[in-house]
């Protein structure tokens, strides 16, 4: 079987880069996902905040899915659903499986990674203790209790303050849980900082920042979880134990992008997003093989997934045909002093439109600093930032004007204050 | 007073003062929308219920529902009482309403997907 693009994930991403490289020119496009049916993670996101950028609307996760699924369809663009990839090569091809069609062999002239990500376990983050029913990772939870209509447990104890965490706390209140508290490793937390309010505040549930599990007990289900205060270098101190009755855990403890394919396709990684590293056109280390949304890096907004995905489709699409400059050097993109990454790594500035849009995190909570650019010795911008935070990823257009005025091949991207980096 | 407070408006989560004794002025917002949640917040909080009732003949046990507007903070758990009563057979469209003028808030109930 042979397709112009593939694109691995019906998810966010994988439905904006379908859609876009359909409108750029490229007919023949098939999305294979794994699932029952398309639109991805958004599905058992029922809660709303969705769509602000994106359609100047707070929508629902279904209801944002539901447009991109709608469109997809009017469009004619194929799908396969239940549809399991088991193997990808750097030559493009893609091994897949499903009960209906059996195996089956796809070649497309470009592919498009949009697999997602899938959430750190209890055992990658060594909780120590008893191995109890009743501890489930918070994205799971949500699945059943939004898809499968179960109540996964009545008193509970959330590890991890990030949005899946928080989200969780206020969904399982609702429905007639008690929610003891939040409990958070770091000082801050690594969520958006209007769930705090609408998912704890609201509902006068504890955060317990700087704090560890230091135990479970539990014989067949979950009895008791202990915790403590830890110090700055993240170890408990002795005395502040605290232990709470609860039958339900939820770790909410980090989203690891899911690249079992892409290290397949001996696609290089990078070590801080865990993703492939990718240029201006969303295109990863294998010419022709392109990435988009959570597999790349993990976002807080599915605005930005769509933005990013589009950009991915659209060049796929370029690449299919032959629009797509391949010959030109890079111009790297460095994240220095408090900035942790960026996306793109690196740049051909004759691929750029108008504007490259840079996506990055920094490394701490920041206020009242500066975002600034810089090419050798020169200060290409500065942005006045009042407040950046590690959990809250950022977004910056670079023009194209100033792209080219970069010198030594390279542009960096820091934080400062008062002149100073950080 | 000047009461401190987050806007939860949008995911920028701007930190607002308001005047409690000078007509509820607001600042600190970086939008129109972030004085209007100031003064309401601070006087007759209101929030956008979401959860999920019961479906038969779905492709899922359960589809997705949300208040189509802010009601009063203080009526979420009625809402959520409502809500656990109710009970759809597929198919369903999105935006179909379920249950109008849900506890008198002149809001509706609505399904947030096709199923």
């Amino acid at each position: 079987m042979k397709y112009d693009i593939v694109v691995i994930g019906g998810g966010p991403a994988g439905l904006a880069a379908a859609i876009e490289a359909h409108k750029t020119g490229v007919k023949n496009v098939l999305v294979i996902e794994r699932d029952k049916e398309l639109g991805g993670i958004l599905q058992q996101c029922i809660h709303n905040g969705f769509g602000l950028h994106e359609f100047k609307e707070e929508l629902t996760g279904p209801e944002y899915a539901q447009r991109f699924i709608e469109q997809l369809k009017e469009m004619g663009i194929d799908y396969k659903l239940d549809t399991m990839v088991l193997n990808m090569t750097k030559d493009k091809k893609i091994q897949t499986i499903n009960s209906v069609d059996g195996f089956m062999e796809i070649e497309a002239k470009a592919i498009v990674l949009a697999m997602g990500c899938r959430e750190r376990t209890r055992g990658a983050i060594s909780i120590p203790g008893d191995r109890p029913a009743g501890i489930f990772t918070a994205g799971a939870a949500q699945r059943f209790i939004n898809m499968e209509g179960y109540m996964v447990g009545k008193k509970v104890l959330i590890l991890g303050s990030g949005d899946i965490g928080l989200i969780m706390a206020r969904r399982m209140t609702l429905e007639g849980a008690e929610v003891k508290a939040v409990v958070e490793l770091l000082p801050y937390s690594g969520g958006l900082t209007r769930n705090i309010v609408q998912c704890l505040d609201d509902y006068e549930i504890p955060l317990l920042l700087s704090h560890t599990i230091i135990d479970i007990k539990g014989k067949e289900r979950v009895e008791e979880v202990t915790i403590a205060q830890v110090d700055e270098r993240r170890k408990p101190i002795k005395g502040t134990e605290r232990t709470f009755d609860v039958d339900t855990l939820l770790l909410s403890v980090g989203l690891i992008p899911e690249n079992e394919l892409t290290l397949k396709a001996d696609i290089d990684l990078d070590q801080r997003t865990a993703g492939p590293i990718v240029n201006e056109s969303m295109e990863t280390s294998v010419s022709g093989i392109f990435a988009c949304g959570n597999v790349v890096h993990v976002h807080d907004l599915v605005d930005f997934v769509s933005a990013e995905s589009r950009r991915a489709g659209k060049n796929a699409a370029k690449l299919v045909l032959n629009q797509l400059n391949t010959e030109e050097e890079y111009l790297r993109i460095k994240a220095e002093s408090g900035v942790r990454y960026t996306v793109p790594q690196k740049v051909r500035v004759g691929n750029v439109d108008r504007f490259l849009e840079v996506f990055f995190r920094v490394q701490d909570v920041y206020r009242d600093a500066n975002l600034v650019i810089k090419s050798g010795n020169e200060k290409l911008l500065s942005i006045k930032k009042p407040h950046l935070a590690p959990g809250e990823m950022e977004k910056i257009n670079i023009p194209l004007s100033m792209l080219e005025k970069a010198q030594d091949t390279e542009i960096r991207i820091c934080i400062e204050k008062e002149g100073e980096v950080i | 007073m000047i009461k401190e407070l987050i806007c939860i408006v949008c995911p920028k989560g701007c930190h607002l003062k308001v005047d409690t004794h000078n007509e509820y002025k607001v600042s600190g917002n970086q939008c129109q929308r972030g004085i209007d949640y100031g003064v309401v917040e601070l006087t007759n909080p209101t929030r956008v219920v979401t959860s999920t009732i019961r479906i038969k003949g779905g492709i899922h046990k359960r589809v997705p529902v949300k208040t189509n507007g802010a009601i009063p903070k203080t009526l979420n758990f009625e809402c959520m009482k409502i809500i656990n009563s109710l009970e759809v057979e597929a198919p369903v469209k999105v935006g179909q309403i379920i249950s109008k003028n849900i506890l008198g808030t002149n809001i509706d109930l609505v399904i947030t997907r096709d199923m």
